[in-house]
């Protein structure tokens, strides 16, 4: 992999079964994402998005074709090197925001770095770090069923950087926020990303996401029908 | 340790659900405790009755003689060898006489033991005192039960028939100087004391004894040829495997108890595996395991049985102490009913091994009924738990 290409996929191909059927979920997808980016996958729904964001997250494993995420083949690795992969390069942020209901905000961001086993000291710091760039360090105490949809999505948002991964895959982040909300965390990802070079790689159809993207990659019943530069990327921004 | 940790924090974080798991299995805890602890003290009180007031330090028996053979009886009779006489005048230890008899209470037939000790003797704790008695008739010292079922009182004269050393029957009238109560059985019912010098006359059995027993605590003398020793060992381990049978049967019930419990708990931990796929899936995404998903859910369902043993702690300790303190009432003459040398009133005894090994029984069922669910999770994709879904 070269400098600077955190993924690749080559002829990646995903088919779900489906009772006696099969559905082709990605065809012959190759795209390369680079340290840094800002990138998004937009199209209907069923075109592919969330699958292709599974497969580089090592969630799931195509049926044929090759994804490389940060140097490793997701097609053969086996689920401990998966996990591992995703423990400690990979940060996720989901539509429904996924928060651990019985944690209260400063466990939750907290989590990903017990796992990785950073002594206390340094992960207090981290977590509070983290919760100043989504502006919540005044609610650690508080739990997911006391936080708004946008306070909630701003804590899967620390959480998912917390680590400093080097990629942050973003499912419909903003699907379930109102516009404000989703242009406070847009900017606050993008604050991220810049500060962080951390690559971002959205899923959505939201035009708002879509305005912030630098890159917008449009698939289509599983194929990449367009690969350009996002409004953002445009812009210069 | 992060499995631990994130267990406690989520059980803690669960609430009330975690205490009321908890709580259910807290009952079963405390009750086996409560019960073994009982039968414990059933064994305990029986061992000591037995030894206060037949066993002693434990008994030399002529040889050829078997309690559970009357036929022996009759040539079971001997003087004690000289070891056994020097404990006897030093007041270490007491000869009994046992002859076979039959009293006529009220015209009616009763085949008894009789049985002659010395009335000063201070080896066994009950009243032989009485037998001291002189009057015309021949004192006699008869147990409640025995009374009941002889129709026999305080001062009645009843007629005793026997056959003495050479075969020879005779009779006598006897004095009922004195019914004892004494929840050993074995020394009341069938069963007929009187003076031992007497008895020795009337059987033509001067200065024998069928057995001899030692005072407690009386230092071993040995062998002593024609007299086996009888050691407490041999003579509770009848007391001891009834207890065993009763606890095993007891165990039944505490054991369906506790299974009802764990019962709850594996309905929670499917419930919760079903309720929490989306937990788990997004646990999945942030690089745990599968198989540290399935220790997490498994430390959390076997931290019902530490969350339990602090809630029985809390209310089975002072409950189990009243009870150590203030006995369990098994109501008037219950105690016969077990067919047991035992009270009316139990007082258990909880010693440090059955706390511990309750408390291993607990968490080793618990700890069970929490893994099965939990390896549903082995076969759970990571994508299809995000969504909610069971794989």
């Amino acid at each position: 992999m070269e400098n600077g290409t955190i993924i690749r996929t080559k002829d990646l191909v995903k088919i779900y079964p489906m009772g006696g059927q099969s559905i082709t979920a990605l065809l012959d997808v190759n795209l390369t994402f680079g340290r840094g980016e800002f990138a998004g996958l937009v199209g209907p729904s069923g075109s592919g998005k969330t699958t292709f964001l599974n497969i580089v997250g090592s969630l799931d494993a195509p049926t044929r074709g090759s994804a490389e995420v940060l140097g490793q083949k997701v097609e053969a690795l086996p689920h401990k090197k998966a996990a591992e992969l995703r423990n400690r390069h990979i940060g996720f942020i989901f539509q429904t925001f996924n928060l651990l209901p019985v944690y209260t905000v400063y466990e939750n961001v907290e989590f990903p770095l017990l796992l990785l086993g950073m002594p206390a000291a340094a992960r207090r710091k981290a977590v509070m770090d983290a919760l100043d760039w989504v502006h919540l360090s005044d609610r650690v105490k508080s739990r997911p069923n006391q936080l708004s949809g946008g306070q909630s999505q701003r804590v899967a948002i620390a959480r998912a950087v917390v680590k400093k991964p080097e990629l942050v895959l973003a499912d419909e982040p903003t699907a379930n926020l109102d516009a404000e909300n989703s242009h406070h965390i847009l900017h606050t990802m993008e604050d991220i990303n810049r500060e962080l070079r951390t690559t971002f790689l959205f899923s959505t159809h939201d035009d708002k996401v879509i305005a912030h993207l630098r890159r917008k990659i449009t698939l289509v019943d599983g194929r990449v029908a367009g690969d350009e530069p996002g409004a953002a990327g445009k812009e210069g921004r | 340790m992060i499995i631990p940790k994130l267990a406690v924090r989520n059980m803690l974080g669960a609430g009330a659900k975690t205490w009321l798991n908890a709580a259910v299995l807290s009952i079963a805890y405390v009750a086996i405790i409560w019960a073994q602890g009982l039968y414990n003290g059933f064994g305990a009180e029986m061992s000591r009755t037995m030894i206060d007031a037949e066993y002693g330090g434990g008994q030399y028996w002529v040889e050829g003689y078997d309690p559970y053979d009357p036929f022996t009886l009759t040539d079971a009779h001997a003087v004690p060898a000289a070891p056994l006489q020097a404990r006897i005048d030093a007041g270490q230890a007491t000869p009994i006489l046992i002859v076979q008899g039959t009293l006529y209470p009220g015209g009616r037939i009763v085949p008894v033991l009789i049985k002659g000790i010395d009335p000063g003797q201070t080896q066994l704790s009950f009243p032989t005192g009485v037998l001291g008695a002189s009057g015309d008739d021949i004192p006699a010292l008869i147990g409640s039960r025995m009374a009941k079922a002889s129709g026999l009182a305080a001062g009645d004269t009843v007629t005793v028939r026997w056959r003495d050393a050479r075969g020879a029957f005779d009779a006598r009238d006897l004095e009922i100087v004195d019914i004892m109560k004494t929840i050993a059985q074995t020394i009341d019912e069938g069963q007929v004391w009187l003076p031992l010098a007497t008895l020795r006359e009337m059987a033509d059995m001067p200065g024998e004894a069928t057995i001899v027993v030692a005072a407690k605590g009386a230092p071993p003398i040995g062998a002593v040829p024609g007299w086996p020793f009888q050691g407490l060992d041999v003579l509770l381990k009848g007391i001891r495997d009834i207890i065993k049978s009763k606890t095993v049967g007891a165990s039944i019930l505490y054991l369906m108890l506790l299974f009802l419990a764990a019962l709850a708990i594996l309905n929670t931990q499917l419930l919760s595996i079903w309720r929490r796929r989306k937990e788990i899936g997004t646990m999945m995404a942030m690089g745990v395991t599968r198989g540290r998903v399935i220790g997490l859910f498994t430390f959390e369902g076997a931290l019902n049985a530490v969350f339990a043993a602090i809630v029985g702690a809390v209310w089975g300790i002072p409950l189990l102490a009243y009870f150590a303190t203030h006995g369990y009432s098994l109501g008037a003459n219950q105690g016969d009913n077990f067919g047991l040398a035992i009270s009316d009133k139990m007082y258990p005894v909880y010693s440090a091994a059955l706390v511990l090994g309750t408390t291993v029984l607990v968490f080793l069922i618990t700890t069970v009924v929490s893994y099965l669910p939990s390896r549903k999770i082995a076969k759970l994709k990571p994508t299809d738990a995000l969504q909610g879904r069971m794989s």
